[in-house]
Order: C-alpha cells, then sequence, then structure tokens
C-alpha cells in the first residue's frame, strides 16, 4: 500500500495545493525555472527511464522550441497559446528527423547520434542571423493567453506555466501507463523478446522519441516566455548533460524523480550564484555527480521509494 | 600550376600538413580513450581535464621545481597516471559491475571538480609556458614556415602512438589487455591478476592525457577549460574510429585533423562542427565505426 | 473564483509600485548595489570577484553611508549566460529592492540585464562589458557604460597604425557577435583612414588550433593582423602567430586587450605590442596609491574593469548624496548632471546617451627584461582624450539631448 505512497490519491492532492500556494512564498521566476526544467527532465525521462534510450542531444529540442515560439512571438506578435503551439511543433518534426536517423543504433551509439546531430543543430543556431548570436533572442513577448489573459505579470505567469507543466506530467503519466507504455517496458527489458513477439520495436522507439522532443520543446517554449530570452545556453551540449544530471538525482524511471533532480540542482545553482560561492560551483555540481554515482544510483525519489517499501 | 578551383595548392598543402600536426595530437588524446574504453568500457570524461591537470603541472614543475620541459614530459605523465590509479581505485572500482553509463556519469563529475579546483587556484586567464630553447625556430619548406616545435609534435606523437599500438597488438602483454577486453573472467581464471592490469591501463590511458598536456603547454593556453573542448573532439573520434579499436584511434585522429583542416580552409566557421556531421554520417552507414567490429 | 481576484489584486498593487517615482529620500532604508560579474569562468580574471571587491572598497571609501542610511553591496555569478543574468536581476529587482546594478563583463548577459533595468528604472553601471550596443540600438536611459567599448579601443589602437603606414589588414575574427561587432567597428576605422581590409577568416568560439589561420593570414600579404577575438581565444591565436613567425612579417593587433591576459602570455610573444586601455595601475601617483590599496585587499593588481566599477561606484553614490535620493530617474539625471573626477576618470563625462567619455591611454606592452616586476607590462606612450576614440552619439537614443 505505502510502496504507492507517491501515486496515492493523499500526496497528489498535498502536492497539487502546495503547488499553487507556494508562489506566495517563493520567488515565482524560480518556481517557473523548476516547472519548465522538471517538465524538460521528465521529457528525457520518457526515453531513458521507461525506454532505455540515453540520448545525448535534447538541448536541441529545448532550444528549438524556445527559438522558434521567441521569433513568432517577437516577429507576429502571436497569442502566447499559439507561439508554445508552433515552438513545440517545430521540435516534434526535429524529433521526427533525430529519431528516424537514430533509433537504429542503440547504447552509446544512440546517444553519439543524438550528440552529433545535436551538434549540428548549435551550428545552426550559432550562424542563423535570427537568434542573435550569444546575445541571444531578447525581449520576447509573453503575449495574451488566447488573446486575452495578460500574462506579463509574474503570479498569472505562474499558473500558466504550471497549467502547462501539469498537462505534460498529465500526457507522460498516461503514455506510460498506456498499453503503448507496457510495450516500451518490455523493450527496455528485453528487445529480442519483444521482436520475436511481433512488436515493430523501431516504431516504438521512434513515437517514444517524437513524444519526448515535444514535449521537450513545449518545455523550452515555455522557458522562453518565462525568462522572455532565448539563447545559446539551451542548444549547448552542457544543457543535453544538465538534464542528465537532474533525472540521475532524481531518479530515473519514477514520475516525480525528474521534477525533484530539477528543483534540487537549479536551487544550488540559485544558492550558489549569489556572492562569493560561485567559484565552487563545479566542484559542488562534480561532487554530487560522483556521490550520487557511488551512492544513490536510484536518485532521491528512487531511494525514498526503497526506504519506503522496506519499512512499511 | 597557379590554382586549381581558385583554390591555391600551396597554399592547400599548407593546410594540409597543419592538419596532420593536429591529427597527430588528437591521436594521442583519443589513444588513451580508446585504451581505457577497450579494457574498461568506460568512457573516461575527465581525459579532458587530465590534459589540463598535464599542462598545469608542467607549469607548476617548471615555476616552483625547477623541472624544465624534458623532465616534465617523463615526470608529468607518471603523475598524472598516478592521479588516475587513485580515480579508479577509489572511484571506478566500487561501480565496476554497473551500466558503463554510471562510469561515464562519474567521471564527467571528476572532471567538473578538476576543472572547478584548477580555476578556484589559478584562475581563468591561462597561465605561460615557453617552448624550450631547442625547439624555438623553424624552417621555411618552400609552400610554409615549419615552426621547430610543431614538427616535433607530430615525431613524438607518432611514436609515442606508434609504439603503445605495436604493444598493444604484438607483445605478450597486449596479448592479455586484448584477452582481457574479450573475456576478462577466463583471463582471471589462467592466473592473470585483472584487478591489476585495470588499474595499470587506466593509469596509463590517463597518463598518455598528461603527456598531451605537457605537449600543449607551449603553445595553447594553459587555462583551466582547455580540456572540456577538445574532449568532446576527441570522444568523437573515437567512436568514428570505432570504440576499442586502437590502430582505429590513431588512424582517425590524424584523418580527422586533416578534415578539419580543409574544413578551416574552405569554410572556416563549420570547423569544429565538421567532425560531428562526419560522426553521423560514419554511423548511420558504418555503425561500428571506420575501424571497429560490430560489437 | 477568490485565487483569480487575489492575482488581479496583486497585478494592480504591482503596476500602482511601478508609477510610484519621485519619492524623496532612501527607499526602503537601504541602498542596495547588486554586483553582476563572471565567478568562475572565462572572464573571471577581467571582472569576477575583484569587480565585487572593486565595489565594496568605493563604498567603504564613501562612508558605507549615503544620506544617513547604510549602503549595502550584493552580488551574483553570472557565468556568461544571459537567462541566468536577467534571472538574477529580476530576483533582485522584485525581492531585494535593488537600487542600482554594477559589474556586467559579457555584452550579451549586459544587453539582457539592461531590458529588465530600464523597465524598473534602476541605473546600470557597466564595468567591463564592451559592446557599443548599449549606446546604440539598445541604449536605454538608465545606462551608464562606464570603462570602455570596443569603438574606443579600436580607435585607439588603429588609429595610429593606420597613420603609421599600415595599409593592408587581415581580420581572425570569432565567429560570434562578439568578434562581428568588433571587426565592424575596426574596419569602419580603417577604411575611414584610407587602409584596407585584404582578408579575414571567422574561428568558432573556443578553436584551440590557429595555425590555420594563421596560414592564411601570411599568405594574404597584410601587414597588420586584427585579432578580433578576445581572452583565451586572442591568447591562443597570438602564440600561434608568434610560433609561425607571422610576427616578423606583419604587425599584430590586439583589439581587446586586457591587463590579465597580457600577464598570462610569455612576455617574448606579446612584447611591443601597443593596446588601448582605459585605466593602468602604475601610471602615477593617484592611481598607484588606489591600485596599492586594492591589491592589499584582493591580493591581484587591478585592471581597468576594476578601476572602473570602483569610480562608478564612487560617482553614483555622489549622485545619490547629490539627488537627495535613490530613486533611478533623478539619480540618473545628477551622474549625468555632476561631472565624475577620480584617479579613473579623468577629463569625463557622462552623456547624456550613456556613454562615460574620459581619457584612455596608448600603451605600449614591456619586453621581459624592462619589467622591474609581475604588475609592471605597460608603459604609457600617450594620453587619447575621450573625444578622439569615442563614437559620436548617435540619433536612435530619443532621450539622449545633445
Amino acid at each position: 500500500m505505502m510502496t504507492q505512497f507517491f501515486q496515492s490519491r493523499l500526496f497528489l492532492l498535498a502536492a497539487l495545493v502546495l503547488a499553487l500556494i507556494i508562489p506566495w512564498l517563493v520567488y515565482p521566476v524560480l518556481l517557473m525555472k523548476i516547472l519548465c526544467f522538471g517538465l524538460f527532465a521528465a521529457a528525457f525521462n520518457l526515453l531513458i527511464g521507461y525506454a532505455g534510450m540515453l540520448s545525448f542531444g535534447h538541448a536541441a529540442f529545448l532550444s528549438t522550441g524556445g527559438y522558434m515560439t521567441g521569433y513568432v512571438m517577437s516577429e507576429y506578435g502571436l497569442t502566447t497559446e499559439l507561439g508554445i503551439l508552433i515552438g513545440t511543433a517545430a521540435s516534434a518534426l526535429l524529433g521526427f528527423v533525430f529519431g528516424k536517423l537514430s533509433v537504429k543504433r542503440e547504447g552509446i551509439y544512440f546517444a553519439m547520434v543524438t550528440l552529433a546531430l545535436a551538434q549540428l543543430v548549435f551550428f545552426l543556431y550559432v550562424q542563423a542571423p535570427f537568434t542573435g548570436g550569444e546575445n541571444g533572442l531578447q525581449g520576447i513577448p509573453r503575449g495574451k493567453l488566447f488573446g486575452v489573459v495578460d500574462l506579463s505579470n509574474n503570479m498569472v505567469m505562474y499558473y500558466f506555466v504550471l497549467a502547462v507543466f501539469l498537462a505534460g506530467y498529465w500526457f507522460i503519466h498516461r503514455t506510460i501507463h498506456s498499453p503503448f507504455g507496457h510495450v516500451l517496458k518490455a523493450i527496455r527489458e528485453n528487445e529480442p523478446r519483444a521482436i520475436s513477439l511481433g512488436y515493430n520495436v523501431r516504431h516504438y522507439k521512434l513515437m517514444v522519441f517524437i513524444i519526448s522532443a515535444t514535449l521537450s520543446g513545449l518545455a523550452g517554449s515555455t522557458k522562453a516566455l518565462v525568462f522572455q530570452l532565448e539563447s545559446l545556453t539551451d542548444a549547448h551540449w552542457h544543457m543535453s548533460g544538465e538534464v542528465v544530471l537532474m533525472t540521475l538525482l532524481g531518479g530515473m524511471g519514477t514520475v516525480f524523480g525528474p521534477l525533484v533532480g530539477a528543483s534540487v540542482i537549479i536551487g544550488i545553482q540559485n544558492l550558489f550564484s549569489g556572492g562569493e560561492l560561485g567559484s565552487y560551483i563545479h566542484i559542488i555540481m562534480g561532487v554530487i555527480f560522483i556521490v550520487c554515482v557511488l551512492l544513490f544510483r536510484n536518485g532521491i525519489v528512487g531511494e525514498l521509494n526503497k526506504v519506503l517499501k522496506n519499512n512499511f | 600550376m597557379d590554382s586549381f578551383l581558385g583554390i591555391n595548392p600551396v597554399a592547400l598543402f599548407g593546410q594540409l600538413l597543419v592538419g596532420l600536426i593536429n591529427g597527430s595530437f588528437y591521436a594521442l588524446l583519443s589513444l588513451g580513450l580508446a585504451i581505457i574504453f577497450g579494457l574498461l568500457r568506460i568512457i573516461n570524461f575527465a581525459q579532458g581535464a587530465l590534459y589540463m591537470v598535464g599542462a598545469f603541472f608542467a607549469w607548476l614543475g617548471l615555476q616552483h621545481l625547477g623541472i624544465n620541459y624534458w623532465l616534465a614530459l617523463i615526470v608529468v605523465p607518471v603523475s598524472v597516471g598516478f592521479i588516475g590509479i587513485l580515480i579508479e581505485r577509489i572511484l571506478i572500482r566500487p561501480i565496476s559491475n554497473e551500466d558503463h553509463l554510471y562510469g561515464l556519469l562519474l567521471t564527467y563529475g571528476v572532471a567538473l571538480v578538476l576543472q572547478g579546483i584548477f580555476t578556484h587556484l589559478f584562475g581563468s586567464s591561462g597561465l605561460p609556458y615557453s617552448i624550450p630553447e631547442t625547439l624555438q625556430g623553424g624552417a621555411n619548406l618552400g609552400f610554409m614556415y615549419l615552426p621547430t616545435y610543431r614538427a616535433w609534435i607530430i615525431v613524438i606523437s607518432l611514436l609515442v602512438c606508434g609504439s603503445t599500438w605495436w604493444v598493444i597488438e604484438k607483445t605478450k602483454l597486449g596479448a592479455y589487455l586484448r584477452a582481457g577486453t574479450e573475456n576478462s573472467r577466463i583471463l582471471q581464471g589462467f592466473g592473470v591478476n585483472v584487478p591489476l592490469m585495470i588499474t595499470l591501463t587506466f593509469g596509463f590511458g590517463v597518463a598518455l592525457a598528461g603527456f598531451a598536456g605537457v605537449l600543449a603547454a607551449p603553445i595553447y593556453s594553459v587555462s583551466p577549460d582547455m580540456g572540456a573542448n577538445i574532449l568532446i573532439v576527441v570522444f568523437a573520434i573515437v567512436v568514428i574510429g570505432g570504440m576499442g579499436s586502437i590502430g582505429g584511434a590513431i588512424l582517425t585522429g590524424l584523418l580527422m585533423g586533416i578534415i578539419e583542416g580543409l574544413t578551416k580552409y574552405f569554410y572556416p566557421e563549420a570547423s569544429t562542427t565538421v567532425i560531428f556531421l562526419v560522426m553521423v554520417l560514419v554511423l548511420l552507414f558504418k555503425p561500428a565505426g571506420l575501424f571497429g567490429k560490430e560489437l | 473564483m477568490i485565487l483569480k481576484q487575489t492575482v488581479v489584486a496583486s497585478a494592480m498593487a504591482l503596476a500602482l509600485g511601478a508609477n510610484a517615482v519621485w519619492a524623496e529620500g532612501i527607499s526602503d532604508g537601504k541602498v542596495r548595489i547588486g554586483v553582476m560579474a563572471d565567478m568562475g569562468g572565462t572572464y573571471a580574471d577581467v571582472c569576477g570577484k575583484g569587480c565585487v571587491t572593486a565595489v565594496e572598497m568605493a563604498v567603504k571609501d564613501f562612508g558605507g553611508k549615503v544620506l544617513d542610511k547604510p549602503i549595502e553591496v550584493i552580488s551574483a555569478d553570472d557565468q556568461n549566460k544571459p537567462d541566468v543574468g536577467s534571472a538574477i536581476v529580476s530576483e533582485w529587482v522584485a525581492k531585494e529592492k535593488i537600487d542600482a546594478v554594477g559589474g556586467v563583463v559579457a555584452s550579451s548577459v549586459g544587453l539582457a540585464i539592461s531590458k529588465v533595468l530600464t523597465e524598473a528604472k534602476k541605473p546600470l553601471l557597466i564595468a567591463a562589458a564592451g559592446s557599443t550596443a548599449f549606446t546604440t540600438k539598445a541604449c536605454s536611459p538608465f545606462t551608464a557604460h562606464w570603462t570602455y567599448d570596443v569603438a574606443a579601443l579600436a580607435n585607439g589602437t588603429v588609429n595610429p597604425l593606420v597613420a603609421a603606414g599600415k595599409k593592408k589588414w587581415f581580420f581572425i575574427t570569432a565567429d560570434y557577435e562578439f568578434g562581428k561587432a568588433l571587426e565592424t567597428v575596426a574596419t569602419d576605422v580603417i577604411k575611414k583612414h584610407g587602409a584596407e581590409v585584404v582578408g579575414g577568416v571567422k574561428v568558432p568560439l573556443s578553436t584551440t588550433d590557429f595555425s590555420s589561420y594563421i596560414l592564411q593570414a601570411q599568405s594574404s600579404g597584410a601587414d597588420a593582423i586584427a585579432f578580433a577575438n578576445a581572452g583565451k581565444d586572442f591568447i591562443n591565436s597570438l602564440k600561434a602567430a608568434h610560433e609561425f613567425g607571422l610576427d616578423k612579417q606583419a604587425t599584430m593587433v590586439g583589439l581587446v586587450v586586457f591587463a590579465s591576459e597580457v600577464q598570462a602570455i610569455d612576455p617574448a610573444v606579446i612584447a611591443n605590442m601597443r593596446l588601448t586601455t582605459a585605466f593602468y595601475g602604475d601610471m602615477d601617483d593617484k592611481t598607484k596609491e588606489w591600485a596599492k590599496r586594492y591589491k592589499e585587499v584582493f591580493g591581484k593588481t587591478p585592471g581597468m574593469s576594476q578601476a572602473g566599477a570602483y569610480s562608478a561606484t564612487m560617482h553614483y553614490l555622489n549622485a545619490v548624496k547629490a539627488a537627495g535620493t535613490d530613486e533611478g530617474t533623478a539619480v540618473m539625471a545628477k551622474m549625468k548632471e555632476i561631472k565624475p573626477d577620480d584617479f579613473f576618470a579623468r577629463n569625463a563625462v557622462l552623456r547624456s546617451d550613456g556613454r562615460m567619455v574620459h581619457d584612455m591611454y596608448q600603451v605600449r606592452v614591456k619586453k621581459a627584461d624592462e619589467r622591474k616586476n609581475e604588475d609592471d607590462i605597460f608603459e604609457i606612450e600617450k594620453t587619447l582624450s575621450g573625444d578622439q576614440v569615442f563614437l559620436p552619439m548617435v540619433e536612435t537614443c530619443d532621450f539622449a539631448k545633445k
């Protein structure tokens, strides 16, 4: 019974209430950043945690969502939902291209193909004039949701981002628990067996890759609007590494792990960005990586689940 | 024959040679990575950071211990290799039975820590290191001026790469190593101390990075992030050559140096990207790499 | 329903707050200055913790209080990322009730911060970022671009060389906005004086090996090589140029070079290079006095960014005192009214477009045997008056009056 603690209605309700009141306690932009990265990590987790595919090129989807949304919002002054839709669709399309080229490969080779393709996308964004190079796209308008709700206020924006986040998470939840999700797990556990059962494995892998890319794009689009800025940081391979760190720290293959991982990483970055501690941030992050790998390979949520399972 | 398609053949020849110099450098770095991957199946993300440590050790030795460049070429790889041995024993050994993905993540963490420590100690703008006197100057080859130091890089890199290849492919010691790559359990059964062999191999692979760091100190800025950028290029080279293939890593290193050099001439903006384009193409059409066997 | 009302109410409160300007006195009983710097990245030596120290020194020298209210300095690491920088400054404005922001090294970060601060009507005192955009296409009534800009450096460095007969130029440019902007500015100067640009290469950022580009420069027949890059890229490209003997056949011209970078290069490689700088600690008694005190606190010799950060903070505090308030619009007006004057800002004026125009110096990098100690790196050859080197005001900044 308690093993399902994190899925229980009581827990979910409490989490929802917390999400609704927390912007009065914590700076909302920080919260929005956590939600966007939480969604990004969750999308990444869908691949690694449920289909066993380690992508090292997810920065391409985050940045494509951000750049496309930023561009159409700045140039054409669209309503918010249209801007996000376009950014997300662009990422989905890119996900299709990446997926077509990469799902034939496995393990480290799959990671390498995605890394290489993401480097090509990075090059494209460095060269393309509309991205503004290292200055990035600045001053992106948040626009009006459905042409009515002005999102320039941070509190209003927070509830919008929360809604996007919940929708994304709900979609992932449905995907995992659908027959499609069960096939994915079968593929992760024993691919030859899945093939012998008659499943078109590549087709399933491609589908989940596109879903992951699409949700990453959604996270990127939303993030670009939160910060009203999109820059090369999001397209750099370090970002692809950061999302691995978040997912690993939170717990691969757990529902809430990515969100927890994103919160901790962003929390630490926020803590250390202030003042004299800045030059220690690399050391601290490195130590977290090492300690995580040596001692908590299941991640925070994974370890908690284990404790709950053993004690109740 | 002044020009062909608007290309000056003389200039092009110079670019090829410069590309080859860079390639021999890449070969040295990717060789270390390939050796470690071959035996441990771990992608050592700290290789770039240890290359940086090698360059810093060279500087420290010269400034504070009176160790000149020539001595540093021996002392520094040994001490960097020793650091590698510590890393292997303390950090990598405990997770040797886990998914190899964790090894990559762990060494990524080690790289961050090393880079952070050196930034903290030495700042970020870099330190000066001069070319040793005997290697200063250069020769005019007609089509270009070749600095002696660059010629030295080609010679020494190829020498080190070649002898490493020879040891691994042609000697008994190398046979053990290759056997360990195939099946370490059986090798253990034959009475070979496999854990010790793994430790020493890791140390040697890392020492190669330290060696490359000393070679780099006189010509590149000695700074904490000098390894971070070169790492993923070297990484790509190992993949293109075929993971674990020793000869593949060396040849691909040279080849990529030349391809990069040509790109620098025809389309400089893309020179850091071209290797990834090659990697995509190779993985699409020859998934095991140019010189690798299908795993 | 209740939720929605609360949101609307808080939105209105915020809107009202933003309009309540021209309040007399010090808001919330404190003057808070935020210092944005690169604490552990590429530019950490140009404007990192040293910039924080410089601002703190200025506050201490000012007496720690203005209009009887305490002055507080907070700082943050922007990691050279515009999204990180703008997020921190937004938070400072919302939560910390910041009154001004100093430091700032990466121009991309500066441009992002400037957007936030202009909206919040808080002064931005730029100590180390060099883009001319701050006083052209991205100008703001709340920006004071203090230490230098790339146009001033390019003017100061390129002019005398063209006059001395360097007619053919080749560019080694970082393939980024920063490098491209630098090339454009320098090209203008070169062409204005009748010289020509015979070629150039755009080099991806963080390229390690420049030898291929050096060969291209060699075969171009140029007599001056302009390095439109910075930091490590500059160091690596200059090292390669020396190695391949390019410096024997043409003059090496570093467009944006900081003292900390000069110290990171073997004197044999960089000796006799002519540069433009806004400050040199060993110049005269006034600069020596300050540089000595700074070194006692921080342990390293200051460069122009740190000196600029100090000078800008001092002038800001003087303006707060004179205006009798820390309200942004009033303080900016005073900053532009009073002429800055200290060891750094000489013959200086903060122009209405936000450009601080002041004396710059043409220096020569000393050879190894000329250097008495590790900080003894420049010889000042000429003082360049601000009007000579900084660009004139442009039409696009409509708030600026000539």
